[in-house]
């Protein structure tokens, strides 16, 4: 039996699936957004603006569900500051929910910053609040929230490959796989979100959704190829496994499909294939997070 | 600073009386498993089943029969932490609350632990589980209010047969090694040691004489710190990043040629309409 069978699981459940799928949309949702803030062209700016929104609240609703997931909820600032010195956590950078706690509290921070400064440069808050985005500061706090963005959402994955449970410690794969799929998710709600208001952005955003899906998919066969034959057959040779396969087939395939053939369904089509893969990421991390805790 | 204190524990010589377990609980003031109600596992005369966060040593029953019970043999085992040189548990817990002590134990301070359950994950022995009592993760600590006041840990005090026996790191392994011997010289080809030296985790403070493959008592043959794991991970993630953002980068890009193609289309449009 392989070696991680020997080990307990920490039931993190349901709590810790959601707050996959909420982490993965928002850190990459915060990339997605510095890009196009740093890169693409100032008219659409304010589309960006919507991806800061998405990390803004993600990142909040993340902390919420980490914060219930804990058995001692009330002690959540311990993830941050050391109880005892008040040190912050990074310091013992080698732990990696310690990093992570702290990319999760720089994404909200940067993304919020962000979003204030775009709303009150062309947007309903007060105009004195604008310097947040303009000028060396608001590069500096875009490319700060896409950075933390970034780490979030490639960390989830990390985070479980650094235990010793069946399937998480059994393949460095899942950082990866979690990050592509973030990002296919995240271009997806945005281009629900956007949708119409600019042409070339929602190009942009269909090319990187289709892309981030390729990626998700050639992380997938890869992971199921090199895993060890006894933790493929013990973990995933069950319901999990049925449902990795409903979202590879349902939240990859199809959509990138669609996406090859963006009039298979006329104007619903990219509707369809942005919800097909939010549908998708949740039951892949259903699928790779139940499956092991299961084991 | 005192030298690294652990336990050595001869499987070879427990008889599964369970009074380690009893005088761990009783020193520990460990509540009772179902609030005192006592239920059979169903599967073994082993009726406390496994490590917790009650529970904080488990004498394990490998009962291996032949399937007409006419052969059979029974292996004991008190299993405990086996505060790890390199432990996995302390290397991630985020909140610090995992220290390693001055006699080289490994202690979960229950004030600090908010329950995030990393450590669960991380141990490849199955050791940590949360205490419902106090919400927070629980484990042996090599009774270390006991150890600094001078005195033996209550599981190996209670000890009848001297299966657990503590003391230096050092001394035990010369132990183990005699008792090994012995047992070989006596035949007992099977007999072997476990986590006595430095090829798993950097040792182990808790090691032991097995009388079979590791396997056959439930620990891992080869077990890994999640740091070793992280890095593979992290550098994957980071490649998949970076195909991510020159992907956006390279549409971005083709998006302002194309603008600037058309603006300058429109610009060559216009110019004769004006010239004209
Ligand atoms: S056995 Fe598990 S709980 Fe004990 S020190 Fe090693 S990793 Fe930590
Ligand atoms: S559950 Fe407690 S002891 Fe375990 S990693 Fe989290 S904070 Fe540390």
């Amino acid at each position: 039996m392989p070696d991680t069978f020997f080990t307990k699981s920490p039931h993190w459940g349901w709590w810790a699936v959601s707050e996959f799928f909420i982490a993965g949309i928002a850190g990459a949702a915060a990339a997605i957004a510095a890009l196009l803030w740093l890169f693409g062209s100032r008219d659409d700016r304010f589309i960006a603006r919507y991806g800061f929104a998405v990390a803004t609240v993600g990142s909040a609703l993340s902390g919420l569900l980490l914060t219930l997931d804990l058995k001692r909820p009330e002690r959540f600032w311990h993830m941050l500051l050391f109880s005892k010195t008040l040190g912050p956590t990074f310091q013992k950078w080698w732990a990696p929910m310690a990093d992570g706690a702290w990319a999760l509290f720089l994404l909200g921070g940067f993304s919020f910053l962000t979003l204030v400064g775009s709303l009150a440069d062309r947007g309903p808050l007060p105009s004195g609040l604008a310097f947040l985005a303009r000028g060396v500061l608001g590069t500096v706090l875009a490319a700060l929230a896409g950075i933390a963005g970034v780490f979030y959402a490639g960390y989830k994955g990390v985070l479980l490959s650094a235990t010793n449970r069946p399937l998480w410690g059994d393949t460095p794969w899942l950082g990866i796989l979690l990050l592509a799929s973030g990002f296919a998710m995240a271009s997806a709600l945005l281009l629900l979100l956007t949708r119409d208001r600019s042409p070339a952005v929602s190009q942009w955003l269909r090319n990187l959704m289709a892309g981030s899906l390729a990626l998700t998919l050639l992380v997938v066969v890869i992971l199921a190829a090199t895993l060890d034959a006894d933790v493929r057959r013990l973990v995933l040779q069950n319901v999990y496994g049925v449902l990795l396969v409903v979202a590879v087939l349902l939240g990859t395939l199809v959509p990138l499909a669609l996406a090859w053939r963006p009039r298979l369904l006329g104007r619903l089509t990219l509707p369809s294939a942005a919800v097909l893969v939010l549908v998708g990421g949740f039951l892949l991390r259903m699928a790779m997070l139940l499956s092991s805790e299961a084991a | 600073m005192p030298e690294p204190m652990g336990f050595f524990t001869d499987t070879s010589v427990c008889i599964g009386c369970k009074a380690c377990e009893v005088a761990c609980k009783a020193w520990n003031q460990l509540p009772a498993r179902n609030g005192g109600k006592v239920t059979l596992s169903g599967v073994s005369y082993d009726n406390t089943v496994a490590l917790s966060g009650i529970q904080w040593r488990h004498v394990k029953f490998i009962e291996q029969f032949s399937p007409d019970r006419s052969t059979g043999r029974w292996l004991m085992m008190s299993d405990v932490c086996k505060h790890c040189v390199q432990a996995a548990c302390l290397e991630v817990c985020p909140t610090g609350a995992i220290i390693r002590t001055e006699f080289d134990t490994v202690v979960i301070q229950s004030d600090v632990c908010n329950g995030c359950r990393a450590c669960i994950a991380a141990c490849p022995f199955g050791v940590i589980e949360i205490n419902p009592e106090t919400n927070t993760a629980m484990k042996c600590t090599l009774c270390y209010d006991r150890m600094q006041a001078g005195m033996v840990p209550a599981c190996a005090q209670a000890c009848p047969t001297q299966s657990i026996q503590f003391g230096p790191i050092s001394e035990l392994r010369q132990r183990a090694q005699a008792r090994l011997e012995q047992l070989q010289a006596q035949g007992v080809t099977q007999a072997r040691l476990y986590g006595h030296d430095e090829s798993i985790l950097g040792g182990l403070n808790s090691f032991y004489l097995l009388l079979d493959e590791p396997e056959v008592y439930g620990l891992p043959s080869n077990p890994q710190l999640p740091s070793q794991k992280a890095a593979p991970a992290s550098a994957l993630s980071a490649a998949g990043a970076v195909a991510l953002g020159l992907l956006g980068l390279a549409g971005l890009r083709k998006q302002r040629m194309d603008r600037l193609a058309a603006e300058e289309r429109e610009r060559r449009q216009q110019a004769p309409e004006t010239e004209g």
